[in-house]
Parts: structure tokens; C-alpha cells; sequence
């Protein structure tokens, strides 16, 4: 699936329209608005699903996720709440799940390498988790989807690398793979249409795949 | 919300000699908190300068306060000194793990950040005296302001933490 099409209408695309039609009347002020602009942007290199990306990105806003979803055009990972709380927004960065919304620049370094939806499957070639998430209908409206099954992928690692959870009765001792465990692992990603036992039922399935 | 910059410091005193040249420059630790407070509560601050001091999560010596000055101790793999931190500190790692969600506390620092501002509900609810945004203004949580719901009746208690209790 060739993600860098660009689209034919971004939002930030419709705005700048707005602002050159009014620039047909007032030459100068659109000037000035894109000198503006540019003051409020800078150019990043973004490592995302294995490759080095260049992206300018606005300094207004959760950056890096505006630049994953409007410069790279990576539009899998959602913006939900935009204050993360509600992990629509989460990506793999160097192997741990992250939010991205409340990141202002530190991932847009070039260091860490991210991993998004569209960098575990492809639609001819789902990711376990993906087919998972389809075979147990883990998701209605599916918004939350990307976050939910990055999310669950880094989770199967973290209770694979011995980590602990607050359900976690052992701290030193290695986690159990309990539906209480995942509940509590993925209670950072919200679904609104209530998918969570399904969600839990296709995590538990790719975990004993794994086993 | 303003826009900003943000700079990387490489050394405490770094960060420091570069927030001493802007009057409106914001420390972060793990950075999970400033954005949407600039969005929210503080989104009349100016434009802060954000400036990474990364020496507050890299602190590894045996003291109890740092077993609780990150988060990532405890979202790290077992490994002889991080199990030795949950074994014998298992209050403040227990405390550590109840926090947030797991992508949050991968990127935050717990007690890294002093400077950070308070996460009270009725600091980010602008419509709510509270002394800490607006010194002397008051502070609706003594006996806790509750949010109308439809209709114009009254929650029966504010809806504290609604994240977890979906998965419950």
C-alpha cells in the first residue's frame, strides 16, 4: 500500500486555501501569514518504520504526531483526545509503546526509530495482532484500532521482558499472562464502542501463539 | 495554545544557563504534561522555551529517593539492580506502576520534575478558582465543586479517574 500518495484535501491544505483566497484581496497580508507560518515550523528527520524521513513539522501543537499524520502522511495513528489520555495516538519507539501526543520534539530527533500501525502489517500482510484484532471482532468503529493493537504488541513484549503491572502480585517474579494483566496493561487505550473483552480474547490468542 | 521551542540540554548546568536567558522557559523531565496544560490551564503562560534536564531519570545510586525518580525503573527488564529496586522497594514501586497508563510512564519521569505543576483537576478547569493558577483566588477541591451533568442535575462524585475503570 503505497502511503506517501498525497492526499487531495489535508486540513492544513484547506486552511492554506482559505487564507489564498483571501490573499486574492490582500496580497500583502498573505505574505505576511506565510512568513509567519514558516516562523512556526521546523525540519526534522523522523526514523519511522525503518525508514530516515524528513518532515517539517509546526512548532504549534503535538508535533511529532502532526508530522507523522499531515507531513508523512502515516494517518494510522490517530489523534484522539489530543491530551493523552486516551492512547489513539500510541507508536512503538525503540521497542516500548509510546503517546505521541504529548511529545514536543524529543522523538523528531532522527534517534529513535519509530513504529507505526502501517510498520507492523499491510493489508495483504497483517501483523498476528491485526489478523487477531479482525478474527475477534476487537474493534467497532475502529479509531482506536491503530493505538489498541500497537499498544497490545508492545504489551506481549513487556510481560515477555519480566515487567511488572500494578496487578503484578510478584514484582520480582515473572508476570502471569492473566486477562487481569492485560486489562490492566492496555488501560491506557480507550474504546469507545466497548470492545475490550474481544480486544483481550485476540491479545490472549496471539500470546499463546507466541508461547 | 502559543508556540514555543523546544531545546535539548546535555547537562544540568546546560539547561540551567539556558533557562536563566529566557524568563518564560519551562523545564520537562519526561515531557507528558506540559502540552496539554499549555492547551488547558496555562495556555495564557507566553511561549516557554521546553529544555530537557536529563540528568533527573539517569540517577542510579542505592539513596530510596532514587528508586522513585523514574518511572522507567520500574517499565524496565528484570535485571539484578531493577529487581533489587522492586524487592526492596516495593511501596514506591507498587506506587510507580498504579500511576498513568504504561505508553505514559515510558516516557515519564516520576519525581523528576519538580517544577512540574500540579495534575488537580480543578487547576486545569479555568471556570474553578484555584489558588496555585490564581494565588488567592481559592481552591474549589475543599468540598470538592462537582461538574453539572445533563440536565443540570449534579454528579454524585467527580469522575476522578475514568480511564481505568473501562477495562475493569
Amino acid at each position: 500500500m503505497n502511503m506517501d500518495k498525497p492526499f487531495a484535501v489535508t486540513r492544513q491544505g484547506l486552511l492554506a486555501s482559505g487564507a489564498a483566497t483571501v490573499a486574492i484581496v490582500a496580497h500583502g497580508v498573505a505574505q505576511a501569514a506565510s512568513a509567519k507560518r514558516n516562523a512556526h515550523s521546523a525540519a526534522v528527520t523522523l526514523k519511522v518504520n525503518g525508514q530516515a524521513r524528513d518532515a517539517r513539522r509546526s512548532t504549534r501543537g503535538p508535533r511529532s504526531l502532526d508530522a507523522l499524520r499531515e507531513r508523512l502522511h502515516l494517518t494510522g495513528t490517530k489523534k484522539g483526545c489530543d491530551h493523552g489520555q486516551c492512547g489513539a495516538c500510541t507508536v512503538i519507539v525503540d521497542g516500548r509503546r509510546h503517546q505521541l501526543v504529548p511529545d514536543a520534539g524529543g522523538h523528531a530527533r532522527g534517534r529513535a526509530s519509530i513504529t507505526t500501525i502501517e510498520g507492523l502489517g499491510t493489508p495483504e500482510d497483517l501483523h498476528p495482532m491485526q489478523a487477531a484484532f479482525v478474527k475477534h471482532d476487537g474493534y467497532q468503529c475502529g479509531y482506536c484500532t491503530p493505538g489498541q493493537i500497537c499498544s497490545a504488541v508492545a504489551v506481549l513484549d513487556e510481560i515477555k521482558a519480566g515487567i511488572p503491572s500494578h496487578v503484578s502480585a510478584d514484582l520480582t517474579a515473572q508476570p502471569q499472562l492473566t486477562a487481569a494483566e492485560l486489562r490492566e496493561r492496555m488501560s491506557g487505550n480507550i474504546c469507545r464502542c466497548g470492545a475490550y473483552s474481544n480486544i483481550v480474547d485476540a491479545i490472549t490468542e496471539v500470546a499463546g501463539r507466541k508461547a | 495554545m502559543k508556540s514555543f521551542t523546544y531545546e535539548r540540554a546535555h547537562s544540568p548546568a546546560e539547561a540551567a544557563a539556558a533557562a536563566a536567558r529566557d524568563p518564560g522557559a519551562k523545564f520537562i523531565a519526561g515531557g507528558t504534561n506540559l502540552l496539554d496544560l499549555m492547551k488547558l490551564a496555562d495556555r495564557d503562560a507566553g511561549a516557554p522555551d521546553r529544555r530537557q534536564r536529563p540528568g533527573a531519570r539517569q540517577d542510579r545510586s542505592r539513596r530510596p529517593t532514587a528508586a522513585c525518580a523514574s518511572a522507567r525503573w520500574c517499565a524496565t527488564p528484570i535485571s539484578p539492580p531493577i529487581t533489587r529496586v522492586r524487592r526492596d522497594y516495593g511501596v514506591l514501586s507498587r506506587a510507580l506502576l498504579a500511576g498513568a497508563s504504561g505508553q505514559l510512564r515510558n516516557k515519564a519521569t516520576t519525581a523528576g520534575n519538580l517544577l512540574q505543576r500540579t495534575r488537580c483537576p480543578y487547576f486545569y478547569d479555568t471556570n474553578q478558582p484555584c489558588n496555585k493558577r490564581q494565588p488567592g483566588s481559592g481552591c474549589a477541591a475543599i468540598g470538592g465543586v462537582q461538574p453539572p451533568a445533563c440536565g443540570g442535575r449534579r454528579r454524585a462524585r467527580p469522575a476522578s479517574r475514568p480511564i481505568r475503570a473501562t477495562w475493569r
